[in-house]
């Protein structure tokens, strides 16, 4: 992981954003991951989102554990502060940078091995207190960087590399954060740019904990016959449920659908997220049977992909902590500091 | 037959041995404040159990007319309530002391000890005729030794009410039914004991401009005014009620017109995230901290490695309990001076404070944080549960309302805009402390925190000599710490060749024992550390002293084995006294300890203190 800056030389026919910023913006440094990495096409889907939603960069921040899929908060948006934290622990980073300045955008990105191994307490705890940030597995089913071994999101009978068939039963973190009560709950792929911009952009903008998982094949490790992470294997067994799209505040939603056929989801900005529906069976307000319909797929084989639940009325943390809207970072100490007189007054009950 | 006793007035120790959970806390604070608000100094230790209820539990009360903070290591007054310890607290009683127990049971075998007084009251028997409802009885029951202790020590009774009153504020009907059953227990006594006894208490002017506080809420209220926002933690005793009292003095000062929280209060999954959400909201400008144990330091180790090579602020309150292991979680020890100083795994060294007294908890909190975001370091308070969850007599909490935080180099946008590019690891004034900058504030300060190998660029490394100058420029930093931390207390007023150096609550019964060292024309220095780097002072106190006692409340002699890696002290020098029952250390342990050393033994012997 080399540290490549890339050069920023703006052709003045780039299209610009209502900020005024290109795409090239929202990039960061060059990737060192292996060629065809899924994970590279993920990082291009934040920069795209990022790009579209008119974010400031420096608003964004940028949060990881260790991992391949970790490495890639350095590879989008340069403008803005980034951590890359140790093994399973980012959530709680998340979640004291979240305490200390809500008003800042928070996106994390993370592997299968980091979330749903050494990490899997702290991305359950952090779906349990509904922490405001989009939570991004890019889920290949092995372990990279230490060449090979399964993780936990490895399918029954999925075969590795060198040989060995997988005998554990997989951690499904769709299904996991359901039942958890996660209130914005995604699967994509991350061939699938079409879909994934729209899911990323709606997760930046969900007041609360939005998890995608995105099924991103490892081309070095995980892309061979027998294994159900592949390329190969996710494009037959792939099934999108929802269509997603994002519209942003300001835009005239009327034109983009048609009545009976989508469903709008009004988030807290006042932005919107059309709903269409691929599978006329498929309920993404529903957390029982959008659980139970995923569940069913996976039997046959298939996964399920969109915005497979959402629920704008949860409460995010500094809601239910009954924090101010103005960043705890930002509060002057006088408001802090109860001073000499506040300090009588407390030591008048130690007499 | 009794022992003949001699009058001491308002120098004595009551021990109180009872059941937990059956409400003898309230009546020990009763107790306490009472004498307190007599004017006279007093100290307070619990002994308690890791149980809700029904496991034995002590109170040592020490009545100390010359202000001492710390056990004397007798008990001349022993309570005894709680049969199954009936046997040992009777034996606990030092030679002409007395022993108050519950006569509705006589028990005659238990009480062969001819150099004590017995006190037989029938609290229960007295409780039940007086009282309905089992749960009732036994309450009454304990707050009734209240009332016999006030008869044989001569306690001001109107102002016993005077306490309850303000305690039961709410409830004036459980006013009414304490002060019956104090007046039974006095009563009694009164009728059939030649009170007060020869240990009795006078009022005295000598408590005026202290308060009565236990370090973990003199922490907290330390958090409070130094402005801390984000406060993160997992439950462990004995920490947790540092974690409480934040919370309740911020739900009272730090609510702001609308009802909102200026404040966020989390509750972690466990040590290891908690630490992680510290770390988080310093990176991102907030004054963060967590309190925790020795357990949850283990846990933290990972993160706090990170911290340092990041250079990253945190605070940390770790407050020492037995070890290893789960150990004993309510008995105190100085057990975590190493975990703490080299937490994690490649080269780190920490920033340690060590408070002596919830005075210091108060101040070194504030401290804490200046020093973390002045070096951008985790920085460590090692309390004890000691100094944490007793009641302790200070002078009066002070602050300064012109103080300001320091919160380091921390670039504002202004600062930003006039940089051509932003480093994060540039040491440009040579303290090897280097600019930092806050996330949202200009994409041009935007940098990448990091654990992995980085260059002064804050640029990925893999290369060894961008990797070895930021690991150079630490050391330099760690220079600057040094020179930045509280300095050693050190008392050589005797000029001797003889020294002592120890750390925290230890300093209590050294101070005493120094006394009575000095008393007997025996003149021993004294250093205390205060924090970790040690500073040049401590340095010329190793090396102006022959002799060095290391007092410390650990089996490994845990300051002796930092004082030799970290001073060029001469380890032969270095001679441990170590206290490590779980009891806090006591001064006659210091006294016997240095006699020892320097006496012959016949005059050991002749101490006759017990050794506790």
């Amino acid at each position: 992981m080399t540290f490549i800056a890339k050069p920023k030389v703006a052709h003045p026919s780039l299209p610009k954003n209502a900020l005024g910023f290109t795409r090239r913006d929202y990039e960061g440094a060059l990737s060192t991951l292996c060629a065809g990495c899924g994970h590279d096409s993920i990082t291009a889907a934040i920069v795209e989102a990022s790009w579209g939603l008119g974010i400031e960069p420096q608003n964004m921040v940028k949060l990881s554990g260790i991992g391949c899929s970790s490495k890639t908060t350095a590879y989008f948006v340069s403008g803005g502060h980034g951590f890359n934290s140790v093994h399973g622990r980012m959530p709680s980073i998340a979640m004291g940078a979240n305490a200390a300045n809500r008003a800042l955008s928070y996106i994390g990105v993370s592997g299968d091995g980091d979330t749903l191994s050494i990490g899997l307490g702290q991305f359950c705890h952090a779906i349990r207190r509904n922490l405001n940030m989009l939570y991004i597995i890019e889920n290949n089913g092995v372990y990279g960087l230490t060449k090979g071994q399964f993780s936990a999101s490895a399918d029954l009978g999925t075969k590795a590399k060198k040989g060995e068939t997988n005998f554990q039963p997989p951690i499904d973190a769709v299904l996991l954060a359901l039942t958890l009560g996660a209130s914005f709950v995604a699967r994509s792929f991350s061939g699938d740019k079409e879909q994934l911009v729209p899911l990323i952009q709606a997760g930046l903008k969900h007041q609360g904990f939005a998890l995608i998982d995105v099924l991103s094949p490892c081309v070095t490790f995980n892309d061979h016959e027998g294994s159900t992470k592949s390329y190969a294997y996710t494009r037959e067994h792939y099934e999108p449920a929802v269509h997603a799209d994002f519209v942003p505040p300001e835009r005239e939603i009327s034109v983009d659908y048609q009545a009976g056929e989508t469903v709008p989801v009004v988030m807290h900005d006042g932005s919107r997220i059309l709903l269409r529906k691929l599978d006329a069976a498929y309920d993404s307000t529903n957390r029982s049977t959008a659980a139970a319909h995923i569940q069913e797929r996976m039997k046959a084989g298939e996964y399920l992909t969109g915005l497979l639940f959402i629920e704008e009325s949860q409460r995010d943390f500094h809601d239910i902590n009954g924090t101010p809207d103005a960043p705890l970072n930002s509060l002057p100490f006088e408001t802090l500091s109860p001073g000499s007189q506040g300090l009588e007054k407390v030591l008048s009950r130690y007499r | 037959m009794s022992p003949v006793t001699p009058t001491r007035v308002n120098d004595f120790t009551i021990k109180i041995g009872t059941v937990n959970g059956t409400g003898s806390a309230s009546a020990n604070t009763l107790l306490m404040k009472s004498l307190f608000r007599s004017g006279i100094p007093v100290m307070g230790k619990n002994y308690f159990p890791s149980n809700i209820q029904g496991l034995p539990t002590w109170y040592e009360i020490r009545v100390t007319r010359d202000g001492h903070v710390a056990r004397s290591g007798a008990v001349d007054i022993m309570v005894a309530m709680n049969a199954e310890t009936y046997a040992r607290d009777v034996k606990e009683v030092t030679p002409g002391g007395y022993l108050v127990y519950d006569s509705t049971w006589p028990r005659p075998a238990l009480l062969k000890r001819e150099d004590i007084t017995v006190v037989g009251v029938p609290l229960a028997r007295l409780c039940n005729e007086n009282f309905n409802g089992v749960r009732t009885r036994i309450l009454m029951k304990n707050i009734c030794y209240t009332g016999v202790l006030a008869a044989l020590l001569d306690l001001d009774v109107a102002r016993i009410r005077e306490l309850l009153a303000e305690t039961y504020a709410k409830k004036p009907q459980l006013v009414d039914s304490n002060m019956k059953a104090i007046q039974l227990g006095y009563d009694y006594t009164r009728a059939n004991f030649t009170c007060p006894l020869p240990l009795h208490v006078e009022k005295m002017d000598s408590t005026g401009g202290h308060i009565m506080i236990d370090g973990n809420t003199a922490a907290a209220l330390g958090c409070l005014f130094a402005g801390a926002t984000v406060a993160a933690w997992y439950p462990i005793t004995p920490s947790t009620s540092l974690m409480d009292a934040f919370k309740m003095f911020g739900d009272r000062m730090r609510v702001d017109a609308t009802g909102r929280k200026n404040f966020a209060f989390i509750q972690a999954e466990d040590e290891l995230a908690a630490i992680g959400m510290v770390i988080g909201a310093m990176w991102n400008g907030a004054r963060a901290f967590t309190a925790t144990s020795g357990p949850g330091i283990s846990l933290m180790n990972e993160f706090l490695g990170l911290a340092y090579y990041a250079e990253i602020p945190a605070v940390v309150f770790d407050i020492q309990r037995v070890g290893p292991s789960t150990g004993m979680p309510t008995r105190t020890q100085q057990c975590d001076l190493m975990e703490c100083a080299y937490a994690s795994h490649g080269d780190t060294r920490h920033v340690c404070l060590y408070p002596a007294n919830p005075e210091e908890c108060f101040y070194m909190a504030v401290q804490a944080f200046d020093l973390a975001e002045r070096l951008q370091t985790p920085v460590m308070v090692l309390s004890d549960l000691d100094i944490g969850m007793n009641d302790w007599m200070c002078p009066d909490l002070k602050w300064d309302d012109s103080y300001r935080p320091d919160r380091g180099k921390v670039l504002s946008k202004e600062e930003i805009l006039k940089l051509e590019k932003f480093y994060r690891f540039i040491d440009k004034d040579g303290d090897g402390i280097t600019a930092r900058t806050l996330p949202g504030v200009h994409p041009r300060a935007a940098y990448f925190a990091r654990g992995s190998g980085h260059s002064q660029y804050g640029a990925y490394t893999e290369d060894s000599a961008e990797y070895q100058q930021v690991l150079d420029r630490l050391l330099k930093k760690w220079a600057t710490a040094r020179k930045l931390m509280p300095r050693a207390v050190i008392d050589a007023t005797a000029g001797a060749s003889c020294g002592i150096v120890s750390l925290g609550s230890c300093d209590g019964a050294i101070r005493e024992a120094l006394e009575v060292l000095r008393a007997r024309d025996m003149g021993v220095d004294y250093m205390r550390v205060r924090a970790f780097p040690f500073g040049e002072e401590v340095e010329k106190f190793l090396a102006a002293h022959e002799v060095l006692f290391v007092v410390e409340q650990n089996r490994d002699a845990q300051l002796r084995a930092l004082l030799t890696l970290e001073t060029a002290v001469d380890k032969a020098k270095l001679r441990s006294l170590l206290h490590y029952s779980g009891l806090p250390i006591s001064s006659s342990f210091i006294v016997e300890g240095v006699l020892a050393e320097l006496q012959p033994l016949p005059e050991i012997e002749a101490q006759g203190a017990a050794r506790g």
